[in-house]
């Protein structure tokens, strides 16, 4: 049987962690750069661990950029982005010099900058205040916590935002929504408990999966 | 609010999870993949495997053993452990690790940390610090492969690691290790003074006093033990509840969360009365569905 979910193989990033807890859930999940895979895919996971400028060639070099292009913009197939996954569906990235991302929810991602007394990255478990429900957090109580690990972060249009995290006095986007777009700053797939009841919410939200 | 850390760390030798006394003495606890099934279920924030025996036998961390505990992990997993190059990074950031240790390797080649934070981000590479307190009560940079102190200074040795690009601080205290005497406060606010990253105090926990002591008294972003969760009853929800008591910001998602429970002296769970315990008998929980 073919997998309806796909994670993207992008060459950096771990996948694993991602691909077993889906699997805990029960989910037929595959991790491909496929083109074949993601087409008859159902619902597109964009992992992410990595630096922003080594991520985005190697999506260009696989060719994933228009592909994905496609799949999400053209045809609207659910997708979700985890950390720097969803920091590629930006506009641009000052991550190591300014880089160009998928530009899928308009926004820059930015250094945090912050008073003294905060370390740089924002690592650790920290609390969400939730915008929008549904559907990634339909199954989860108010102000759940999530494992963080970054250094940069999202800024868009408070249009976009699923939700909100308080560090060093500024309020860190860490989760947004357009349509079909997911992204979450925060790793699900590290996060107990919460974070399976994300990925549930999420897959629960999409037909014939 | 970012919440602080309780983290485990699982001393690895020979494929063996084992209790550390003062980087000398060793006993056996178990099996890896068991012991983060544990720490995992009783809702631990993160977890190291840290591999001793690696750098010594010039190799590093088993991927395989790396890749069997992980998938049992639902909290990030690091690996430590002999990592001297890239390529050993990639094949343990792609087996299940989501963040890597360096130590010993940062002495002779520290383009290395440089090396893994811009391909994976600073957020994925920790560096170690082992430090030792002489005689004289001044601390020093320690080399656990030769087992004696380096002629360098805490705190431009601390700035020098921020530099090369760490997104964490491991300060691991020998001379506190395995000795549940609590942590050095001293040098964690020593090293916590000299940088903007996260730091991790390490060396010398033994109970939930020890972990209240350092978050009252330093601004260490997480603490970590090693022997005394293999050996305590319900450890790391019982730490946490007790940090919780004291105002001290921590995460306790797990069903048993010991809120309502008293402690003794030595913060150990007390019994419940009869007539609490004999109520319990007759409540129905439910497991949880996902």
């Amino acid at each position: 049987m073919k997998s309806k979910i796909v994670i993207i193989d992008y060459g950096v990033g771990n996948t694993l962690s991602v691909y077993n807890a889906i699997r805990q859930l029960g989910y037929n999940v595959a991790v491909s750069k496929d083109a074949a895979d993601i087409d008859q895919a159902s619902a597109i996971v964009l992992p992410g661990v990595g630096a922003f400028e080594a991520a985005m060639n190697n999506i260009r070099k696989y060719h994933l950029d228009e592909l994905l292009n496609e799949q999400v913009l053209v045809k609207q197939k659910p997708i979700i982005g985890i950390c720097l996954g969803m920091q590629l569906m930006a506009t641009t990235s000052e991550e190591n010099g300014v880089h160009k991302g998928l530009n899928w929810i308009p926004g820059d991602v930015v250094k945090l900058d912050l008073p003294q007394e905060f370390s740089v990255p924002h690592v650790g478990w920290n609390d969400l205040t939730i915008h929008k429900k549904e559907p990634i957090f339909a199954r989860v109580d108010e102000k759940p916590h999530y494992y963080f690990d970054h250094s940069y972060h999202y800024n868009c249009d408070p249009q976009h935002i699923a939700a909100v995290t308080e560090y060093g006095g500024k309020s860190v986007v860490s989760a947004i929504k357009s349509d079909n777009i997911h992204g979450v700053q925060f790793h699900p797939e590290k996060s107990q408990n919460n974070g399976l009841k994300l990925f549930r919410g999420f897959f629960n939200s999409i037909q014939n999966l | 609010m970012l919440k602080k850390r309780v983290t485990a760390a699982l001393v690895i030798k020979d494929g063996i999870v084992v209790q550390s006394s003062l980087f000398k003495k060793y006993l056996p606890v178990g099996k890896p993949e068991i012991a983060m099934e544990f720490l995992n279920s009783w809702g631990i924030d993160e977890i190291i495997l840290m591999d001793i025996s690696a750098t010594k036998s010039n190799t590093s961390i088993d991927v395989d053993l790396v890749k069997r505990a992980a998938s049992k992990c639902m909290v990030p997993v690091t690996a430590a452990g002999g990592i001297t190059t890239l390529k050993q990074v990639d094949e343990l950031i792609h087996t299940g690790a989501d963040k890597v240790c360096v130590n010993h390797a940062v002495f002779h080649n520290p383009s290395l940390v440089t090396d893994i934070a811009h391909k994976y981000g600073d957020q994925s590479v920790i560096v170690a610090v082992d430090v030792i307190k002489d005689a004289d009560g001044n601390f020093n940079v320690y080399d656990y492969v030769n087992k004696s102190a380096v002629d360098k200074d805490i705190s431009s040795w601390i700035k020098h690691i921020e530099s090369l690009g760490a997104g964490e601080i491991l300060v691991n205290a020998v001379h506190k290790d395995g000795t549940y005497s609590g942590f050095d406060l001293e040098l964690i606010n020593l090293v916590t003074r000299n940088t903007k990253t996260p730091v991790i105090a390490m060396g010398g926990a033994g109970n939930a006093a020890d972990f209240i002591d350092l978050f009252q008294n330093t601004t260490v972003d997480a603490g970590c033990a090693g022997n005394f969760f293999h050996f305590t009853e319900h450890s790391v929800t019982t730490v946490k509840a007790n940090l919780i008591k004291k105002n001290i910001p921590v995460r306790l998602e797990t069903h048993a969360n010991y809120k309502e429970n008293d402690f003794d002296s030595s913060f150990r769970l007390k019994k419940k009365t009869d007539s609490v315990l004999e109520e319990m008998l007759f409540e129905k929980i439910i497991k949880e569905v996902i």
